[in-house]
Formats: C-alpha cells, sequence, structure tokens
C-alpha cells in the first residue's frame, strides 16, 4: 500500500481490526472436535480487532483526519482505492461496537455443545460479514465496493440460515437471497450509469456532478432502490421481518444494528455525489420515510413473535432515519445549510443510536428466547420476575426505542423534529409543505411505537406465565448480560450527555457535504442539547424519589398476591389474562386498511358453547400481498416451458442435434 | 490424396449404417470394434513411418478396438443384456434417418468454408455423418450401454475432423481425445452400474424419475 497521504495511524489500524475480525473464524474452522474453544478464540480476535479498529475511527474522526490509500491490484477496474473520512469512520463505530458485542454474547447464545452442526458455520462467517461491511465503507473504487457489498451479503446468508435444517428458515433465507440479488442488479445498473458519467471506476469527489441531468436522476433513483433494498425502505423491506425472526438472535442484532445501516450509508455517499442534488430526490426520500416509519411500526404492533416484531420496529426507524436523510437533501437542494446540517445530523445520530438499543433489544430478546425456548411472545408472561435484570436492561432498550427521555432514542428523533420544524417554518414552497406533514407522521409513530412496544414488555414480562415453557425462565450467564450491559450504559450516557454524540457528529458532517464546511455552522449551536441533559438528569432525580417513597410506602401497607389484569373476578387465572394481540386490537382495528389481519372470529351460540378455536395473523402487505400472489401467477404462466424439462434425455439430445443441424442449413 | 483413405472412410460410414440397423448388442459393439480399428490404421497410412507414429497407432488401436468393446462386452454380460429390445425409433426408420444425415453431411462438407487442401476430401463429410450417427444412436437408444455405443460413433466423427487438423498427430492431442474417451466410457460405466443397481433395469428412459 502507498500512502497517498500524510501516513497516521487510524486507517492501518482499522484495517488491522479488519483484518483480524476476518481471520477470526478461521482457527475454529480446524478444531471440529473442540468447537467451543474455536468459538472462544474467535470472539477474542474480533474483540481485539474491534479495539483497534474503533481506536482507529474514534482518531479519523475527532482529529479529522483523512487519509487515502491504494491498493496495488491487477485487474483492469482502475486503482483500488479505500479511504478513512471521518464520515467512514462514523459508520465504522457501529461495526466494530456491535461485531464485539454480539460474537461475545454469542459465547453464550450459540454455545458449541449444543449447536456442534452450525458453531463452526456461524463463526467464521460472522466474521466475514462484520469485515466486509467495515471495508465496504471504506472502499472507494466501484468495483471493489461490490466485492464487498456481495461478500456481506452472502456471508450474512449463511449466518442468518444457521439452522437450515428447519423449512421456515430456508424460506427466509431464500426470501432474503432473492431480495439481496435483485438489489445488487440495481446497483451494478448505478454504478454503470456513474461510471458512464465520470469514465472513472473510482468514486468521484463530493459535489463533483452536475444532478440535473436525466442520467444523474436514474443514477439515484436506482441508488434508493438497490440501497432501500438492503436498508429496508418500504416496499422494498420484504426479507427484513422472516430474516430477522429467523436468524439467531446475536445475528438479528447485527443484522439490524449494523448491516441494514449500509443500505443508509449507500443512499448517503451516492447522493453526496451530486452538487446540488434535485428537490425531487430529496422529498422522495422524505416521503419514502414517512411512510416507511408508519407502516413499520404499524405492522410491528400487530405482531407475535418478538423478533419479527423488532424487525418490523427497525423499518420503521430506518424510516425515521431517511426522514433525516430527505431533510437534508431538501436543504442541500434549496441551499439551507441548517436544514442540511440539522437533517443529517438526526440521521446519523439515529444511525448510532439504533445500532446502540436495537441489538439491546435483540440480544435481550434471545435471553429471553433461549430462556423459555419460545418467540411467540402471547406464550410468555411474568418474566420479570425469574429474569430481573433482563426485564430492567429490555425496559431500558423500549423507552430507547420509543423515543423518550432520558435516553438515547429520544436525541436522534429530537434533531430529526428540530429540523422539520426549522424546514416547515423557514422554507418555503413545496418542501415546507412536506416537512409540515412530516411532523405529525413522525409524532404518530413515535406513539404508535409506544403501544407496540408497552404491547411487547407487558405482554411478556408482566402479568402470569401464559404457558408451560415460560413457568421456569432463567437469568443469562455473565458473557450474555455483559455486552448487553454495556449497550444500556451507552443508550444512557447518549441519552443523558448528548453533547457528547453531537460533538462526535461534527466532522462527519463536515466531510459528508463541502458546502457544510464553507457555511460555518456548528451543530451544537443550532440544537441546544445541553438543555437535555439539564431536563434528563431532572426527571432521573425525580424518578428516584417517587420510587424510593412508593416503595417506602409499600413496605408500610399490607400485600395481597393476585393476577395481574384479574377483572375482578373472584378466581382469576393465567389465561384471562390480556393478551398482547387483545391489546392491540383497537389500533390493529383502526388500520385494518394496510394490515388486513386474517383469521375467522368463531361463532359462539348458548351460555355454554362449545370448544371453539381462533386463530389470526397479520400477513406481510408486499411479500405475501403482492410478491407471491404474482410469482405464483408467472409460474402458472409460464409452466408450459417446463414441460421442455421432462427428463427424457434423449430428447435432451435431439434438442443439441436438432440445434446443430438447423445451424449447419442456417449458416448457408 | 491419401492412398487408401478414401476407402477406408467409406469402410467406417458402411460401419456406421451397421450400428444403426442391428439389434444385437453384440454385433454393435463388434461394429464399433472393428470401426475404431480402422480409423487407429488411417493415421498410420496418411504419414511417413516413424516408431512414434506406430506407438500412437497402436495405442489407438488397442484402446478404440480392444480395451473398451472388451470392458464393453463385459459389462453386457454383467448386466445380462443381449439385445436392444424396444428402440424409440424401428430400426428401418432409423437407417433411412442415417442415409439421409449421411447425405446432408455431403452437402453441409460441401459448403463449409475449409482450407484449399482438404477441399473435396471424403474426410470431413464422413466426419459429420459419423457425428450425426452417433447423435440418432443416443436419441433413438433406450439401453444404458447402446448409449455407450453411441457416445462411442460420436466421439470416432470428432477423431476423423481430428485427423485432418493435425499435421503429423501430436502426442498430446491424441492423448486428449483418448482421455475424453476414457472419461466418458468411465461415467458412463459408473452411470450404467447405479442404474442397474438402483432401478434393477439399465432402462434410460426411466430416468424421468430423476427431474425435478
Amino acid at each position: 500500500m502507498n500512502p497517498a497521504t500524510d501516513g497516521s495511524l487510524s486507517t492501518p489500524l482499522v484495517m488491522l481490526g479488519i483484518l483480524l475480525i476476518t481471520l477470526s473464524g478461521v482457527p475454529s474452522l480446524f478444531t471440529r472436535k473442540n468447537a467451543g474453544f474455536g468459538q472462544k478464540l474467535a470472539s477474542l480476535f474480533v474483540t481485539a480487532g474491534a479495539i483497534c479498529g474503533l481506536i482507529g475511527a474514534f482518531s479519523s474522526i475527532i482529529l479529522n483526519r483523512s487519509e487515502t490509500f491504494i491498493i496495488a491490484w491487477g485487474l483492469p477496474f482502475g486503482p483500488c482505492e479505500i479511504a478513512l473520512d471521518p464520515f467512514s469512520g462514523l459508520f465504522l463505530l457501529p461495526v466494530f461496537f456491535i461485531s464485539a458485542c454480539c460474537s461475545i454474547y454469542g459465547i453464550g447464545y450459540w454455545p458449541a455443545a449444543e449447536h456442534a452442526e452450525t458453531t463452526r458455520k456461524v463463526t467464521f462467517f460472522f466474521g466475514l460479514t462484520a469485515a466486509s461491511m467495515a471495508f465496504l465503507v471504506m472502499a472507494r473504487n466501484m468495483v471493489l465496493f461490490l466485492v464487498a457489498w456481495e461478500v456481506m451479503a452472502l456471508s450474512a446468508y449463511f449466518i442468518l440460515a444457521a439452522e437450515d435444517h428447519k423449512k421456515e428458515v430456508r424460506e427466509a433465507g431464500f426470501i432474503y437471497l432473492a431480495a439481496t440479488h435483485t438489489g445488487t442488479l440495481t446497483l451494478f445498473a448505478m454504478f454503470a450509469l456513474l461510471h458512464h458519467v465520470t469514465s472513472s471506476f473510482l468514486f468521484p469527489a463530493a459535489a463533483s456532478i452536475d444532478a440535473a441531468t436525466p442520467l444523474s436522476a436514474a443514477i439515484l433513483i436506482a441508488a434508493l432502490i438497490g440501497f432501500g433494498m438492503k436498508a429496508g425502505l418500504m416496499p422494498l423491506h420484504v426479507w427484513l421481518p422472516s430474516a430477522h425472526a429467523n436468524a439467531p438472535s446475536h445475528i438479528s442484532a447485527i443484522m439490524s444494528g449494523v448491516l441494514i445501516k449500509m443500505g443508509i450509508y449507500g443512499i448517503i455517499r451516492v447522493v453526496s455525489f451530486f452538487s446540488h442534488p434535485p428537490l425531487w430526490c430529496g422529498v422522495l426520500i422524505l416521503a419514502a420515510g414517512m411512510t416507511t416509519a408508519v407502516l413499520g411500526v404499524t405492522f410491528a404492533m400487530g405482531q407475535k413473535d418478538m423478533k419479527r416484531l423488532l424487525a418490523y420496529s427497525s423499518i420503521d426507524n430506518i424510516g425515521i432515519i431517511a426522514m433525516g436523510v430527505g431533510v437534508a437533501v431538501i436543504g442541500q437542494a434549496t441551499g439551507s445549510s441548517t436544514l442540511a446540517m440539522l437533517g443529517m445530523a438526526g440521521a446519523l445520530l439515529h444511525v448510532l443510536n439504533h445500532a446502540i438499543f436495537k441489538p439491546l433489544l435483540f440480544l435481550n430478546s434471545g435471553s429471553v428466547i433461549h430462556a423459555t425456548g419460545t418467540r411467540n411472545i402471547e406464550a410468555m408472561g411474568g418474566l420479570a420476575r425469574a429474569m430481573p435484570a433482563t426485564s430492567i436492561l429490555f425496559l431500558t432498550g423500549t423507552i430507547a426505542i420509543c423515543g423518550l427521555p432520558p435516553l438515547n432514542g429520544f436525541v436522534g428523533e429530537y434533531l430529526v423534529y428540530l429540523a422539520l420544524f426549522s424546514g416547515a417554518k423557514d422554507g418555503g414552497g413545496s418542501s415546507a409543505a412536506f416537512m409540515a406533514l412530516a411532523v405529525p407522521s413522525l409524532a404518530l409513530t413515535g406513539g404508535l411505537a409506544l403501544a407496540c412496544f408497552a404491547k411487547l414488555y407487558g405482554t411478556a414480562f408482566l402479568g402470569l406465565p401464559r404457558s408451560t415453557d415460560a413457568e421456569h425462565p432463567h437469568e443469562p450467564g455473565g458473557t450474555m448480560l455483559a455486552p448487553i450491559r454495556v449497550l444500556a450504559f451507552l443508550a444512557l450516557l447518549i441519552g443523558l450527555f448528548p453533547l457528547l454524540a453531537v460533538k462526535l457528529l461534527h466532522y462527519p458532517l463536515l466531510s459528508w457535504s463541502p458546502d457544510l464546511a464553507q457555511s460555518g455552522l456548528t451543530l451544537s449551536t443550532l440544537a441546544p442539547v445541553t438543555w437535555i441533559t439539564m431536563a434528563g438528569v431532572t426527571l432521573a432525580v425525580v424518578a428516584l424519589i417517587l420510587y424510593v417513597c412508593y416503595s417506602r410506602q409499600l413496605k408500610s401497607t399490607s400485600r395481597q398476591t393476585t393476577t395481574t389484569w384479574g377483572c375482578g373476578y373472584v378466581r382469576p387465572s393465567a389465561r384471562m389474562q390480556y393478551t398482547g394481540s387483545s391489546f392491540t386490537e383497537t389500533l390493529v382495528h383502526l388500520f385494518k386498511g394496510v394490515l388486513r389481519p386474517r383469521g375467522k372470529e368463531p361463532e359462539l351460540k348458548g351460555y355454554f358453547p362449545a370448544t371453539r378455536e381462533y386463530a389470526s395473523n397479520i400477513p406481510d402487505l408486499v411479500l405475501d400481498l403482492i410478491i407471491i400472489p404474482v410469482s405464483r401467477g408467472i409460474d402458472f404462466g409460464f409452466s408450459f416451458v417446463r414441460k421442455l424439462q421432462h427428463g427424457e434425455y434423449h430428447l435432451y439430445i435431439l434438442y443439441i442435434f436438432v440445434t446443430m443441424v438447423a445451424l449447419l442449413i442456417w449458416a448457408h | 490424396m491419401y492412398p487408401f483413405a478414401d476407402q477406408a472412410l467409406v469402410f467406417v460410414m458402411l460401419i456406421n449404417f451397421l450400428a444403426l440397423g442391428s439389434s444385437r448388442m453384440n454385433v454393435s459393439v463388434r461394429a464399433v470394434a472393428l470401426q475404431g480399428v480402422t480409423l487407429g490404421i488411417l493415421p498410420g497410412i496418411m504419414h511417413t513411418f516413424s516408431w512414434h507414429l506406430l506407438a500412437i497407432t497402436a495405442g489407438i488401436i488397442l484402446a478404440k478396438g480392444v480395451a473398451i468393446p472388451w470392458l464393453l462386452v463385459g459389462a453386457m454380460r454383467k448386466a445380462e443384456i443381449r439385445r436392444e429390445v424396444e428402440p424409440l425409433i424401428g430400426y428401418i426408420p432409423a437407417l433411412v434417418l442415417g442415409a439421409i444425415a449421411t447425405a446432408l453431411a455431403f452437402v453441409f462438407a460441401a459448403k463449409l468454408p475449409l482450407a484449399p487442401e482438404h477441399q473435396g476430401l471424403l474426410f470431413i463429410p464422413a466426419s459429420i455423418a459419423t457425428l450425426l450417427t452417433g447423435f440418432l444412436l443416443l436419441v433413438t437408444r433406450r439401453k444404458a450401454i447402446s448409449q455407450v455405443i453411441g457416445y462411442l460413433v460420436l466421439e470416432n466423427g470428432i477423431f476423423i475432423f481430428g485427423l485432418l487438423l493435425t499435421e503429423a498427430m501430436p502426442v498430446m492431442v491424441e492423448a486428449g481425445a483418448l482421455l475424453d474417451l476414457l472419461v466418458g466410457i468411465f461415467v458412463m460405466g459408473i452411470v450404467i452400474n447405479h442404474i442397474s443397481r438402483e432401478f434393477s433395469s439399465i432402462d434410460t428412459s426411466r430416468l424421468t424419475a430423476l427431474k425435478e
């Protein structure tokens, strides 16, 4: 490698980290007899690599270092350039940090002793996925980027389909593969067009392409589709729920926390190539974000599968991030640096925040699933008593994801709100109208998220156990709890001291857009986040005082144990409790236009009706109601082609024979 | 241009018809063996004598004329079949098709853009005719051993073409052709063995059970 700029240790450290993580799974491939040792060694490698990488990324972000390296390769695709700038560095943070957390968690959650068949595969491809994501954000050559993208997509397939003996896992894997390949195909088209415009395989410099041409419009649309497919923007989210639900929990955590953010990275990076992105592009991203956020959380509300619910909630959060990006692009298009800075800051901060609280929730859900053996929240209940630590940590994640103070989810959404309000107030014309529309939709998202997570937490952790599986849960081991605790601590830290995060965003924002660097704005003056610290601390103190008073009063009064939500019956049983479905039934009914809940209510006759069964589920609007029926139609319509493949291999040879004779005749 | 070459090639084409028209496996195998021996002699009479050429000629004759037929007869004995009972197309129609194919081969050969020194030779039509016969055998016969015979005839057609292209038969080219054959026979041997073990029959039309 030849350092093209003044050499420093940031990039070598990050590259060392990537190398360590890539190789982390290799020793485990040779430890057939003692897979547990290989797994632990891999965690050690990943953690060491992550520490190296984090130091490198932090030094790049804080010291504003941009470095470019060119690797010698023999391929005819221009110079193989990799670069580390603060913007890439910001995306490296979750990649390294979450990989280390999930890898450590995996030791307890996916022990080699119980998963002898899959441990080696999961360990190896986990390292490959994490490393390719880190490499992806540093690639500055289109072909190199696509290579890293494909390695990431394919190795993620192998870890998410770890339990491929189960039918639903195979189906989820197939849908994932189909979706990711469609996305990659679009990216090929996008990069081909970009290459046509710049006649170079290198990424163009920021703000270097004129955005007014039709070709630029095609590039932007293709980038939105290709990257949006990975990020999970509606209606391109089809692969996300089933893949997240069926993967092992630490894999779901890294996929939801980091992998889908690579789509967001791609969108922001490609938009940054254009000098003045068109207004329609910003409005399109904002509208896509609004739809994704509202529909994502609506679908989440109807789910019974804990991880499927969390997956839909990831879609909702991607929507919030996309809203921030949309506002930023509108700001660039209308020449408002304030808007661009606030919007992008909100998006980037929410990327970081979601990368903290979603893995927190997924890892916790892994502990719950590990303890109860089911993903169905209707079969859980009363877990708070048996798993107090998990319960508190889960609650932390739920509060964060609902965007409530004093946790980190609030800060990111606050910045997005600030951007929307300032756009609606100061901007003019259609963009102001869109921002004004975006504010209530973000508020609606927040409210629905609250209902959704009240359902999740209430059903799983409160009340009484609803099935025998949930009766004897156990707290997870130390290696499982430790990463979760660290994540929860970070969520609280950013929530209480958002100034830290805001300072961290300064240089990444400037390296994203040269216009912002010229405007001389700083985020900490635009967003009065010190007030959040004060309000947050006050809130925490008040809550603490109330808790102390309440527990004192509780000690002095007499207590009686009964069922939660007993409804005043004399002998209430666990089956009489509110279920999660009944909790959100009203809301699901309100949104039945999009949710289309399935399930026929049983007819009950007389005072003592016979036993009746009732089952309901909420199909995915796009996958189950559009894509699968359309694919079936295509399958049926082209079934006549299948007659050509009849298994009579004499006739196959006849095809060759006829073709050959026909070609010989045609040639003359 | 070459003495006796045309006679030998006509003989090869006649053997094609024998392979197409015979119902007994023994005859087919012997026909192919005879064809192989004829083709083995051809390079010997085409080029001036050398020990190297002699070794190659002997090798081809041994492989095509002795070793492979011997293996095939062994396989027939193991699988206990003597005749192709019900071909997909009858023997007379197959012969007629073979005649049409041979006629077409002459038409095609006349129109191929050949090097001037190769024009007017019998090599090209004989090659195409043998190739098409091989295809016909593959398409019309059911038994796996008949299929192997079809492949061998096909391979012979390619071999005749190769005779023209190589000036003095570089040993590598010939070795490549023989290797092809060996692999082909090897694969078919395995297939036959497995078909008769799995389905207690070596009727290849039953392979449809394997389709998706």
